[in-house]
């Protein structure tokens, strides 16, 4: 597996591999969100307890598992950055932050917007929704921490340690609606043996959720190329590909 | 088809408002991403660019100076003989 992965740990084929695979994902992306959300909007049937608010549900619950997922991802990234020292790791920690933040964004946006009919409130102070605040906190705070030194690896080393304390709030999220009572529903897709769902809600949101994804695998991979470029701005490909560049 | 009638997709049921707000929130959050992640690219590359003819000028300047220093010292060596 080293000896397959061995070029890839070199920065000029990985931003030349990340740039061919660019457009894939972006058509996938697209196929996949334009189907799931034409069909979450206006085929796939009511709740029979929330009517047509349910809709939210195609969005919120994509968001708030890769809020968390992205966060897993990046703590990897971070992990190997800091014991192996593989600076495109690094990069990569520092490409899913900004992504991983505005997906918990979205989620607490989203889940507002569904509190407030359902529950008769846009916000309380319980355990998921406060852990999911957290996590927003989190990235914030890795965000501010990668910029706020000039020397990128020192960014990345900092970043990368808060990445891996904040580890710790991901299991309190995931369990959050197990462990404590709270207004918030539980997994309604995820648990084991049948989900608890009919066969025409799940197809859609399984689309939205692939469509999402895929989203996310673009949007890292047109910041994971800006990162690679900033840590090697004094290779000499990366001039050259600089002078291209300046020069059309 | 859920829906029978334009304003009838708008409305979601009464729940329209909180609906949209949802779908509207999401879009444009990722709109913004999108395209602030798009325009590092040009960013990043201008930044180096600048960088690079800073440092060009730099060694330009010190190779200037260097010639001057030498002229001067073989000028100065001319004139002690």
């Amino acid at each position: 597996m080293w000896k397959w992965l061995h070029p890839y740990a070199n920065p000029e084929v990985t931003y030349h591999f990340t740039n061919k695979l660019l457009p894939w994902l972006v058509a996938l992306a697209a196929i996949f969100l334009s189907i799931g959300l034409v069909w979450a909007l206006l085929f796939a049937p009511a709740d029979y307890q929330q009517g047509h608010s349910f809709r939210i549900f195609y969005i919120h619950v994509p968001a708030a598992s890769l809020s968390m997922g992205i966060y897993f991802a990046m703590a990897i990234a971070a992990f190997s950055s800091l014991v192996w020292q593989l600076k495109l790791a690094d990069a990569s920690a520092a490409a899913l932050a900004p992504v991983g933040a505005v997906f918990t964004a979205i989620a607490l946006i989203t889940g507002a917007a569904w509190g407030k009919p359902m529950w008769g409130t846009w916000w309380i102070w319980d355990a998921r929704l406060t852990s999911e605040l957290i996590l927003l906190f989190l990235y914030l705070g890795i965000i501010a921490l990668h910029s706020a030194f000039e020397d990128k690896n020192l960014a990345g080393k900092a970043a990368g340690i808060l990445t891996l304390v904040g580890v710790i709030n991901i299991p309190i999220i995931k369990y959050s609606v197990e462990w404590w009572n709270t207004l918030h529903q539980g997994s309604t897709v995820s648990k084991l043996g049948k989900p608890a769902m009919s066969l025409e809600m799940l197809w859609p949101f399984l689309f939205c959720f692939v469509g999402f994804s895929l989203l996310v695998g673009v949007i890292v991979s047109l910041r994971f190329r800006n990162e690679i470029l900033a840590r090697n701005s004094i290779r000499p490909w990366v001039r050259e590909l600089v002078s291209q560049h300046t020069k059309a | 088809m859920q829906f029978s009638s334009f304003s009838d997709f708008i409305n979601m049921g009464g729940y329209g408002f909180y609906v949209w707000l949802s779908f509207g929130a999401a879009a444009l959050l990722l709109t913004l991403l999108i395209i602030s992640s798009k325009t590092g690219h040009q960013k990043i590359i201008k930044q180096i660019a600048q960088r690079k003819n800073r440092e060009d000028k730099l060694r330009q300047a010190k190779k200037i100076k260097q010639q001057q220093a030498a002229k001067q010292n073989a000028d100065l060596k001319e004139v002690t003989r």
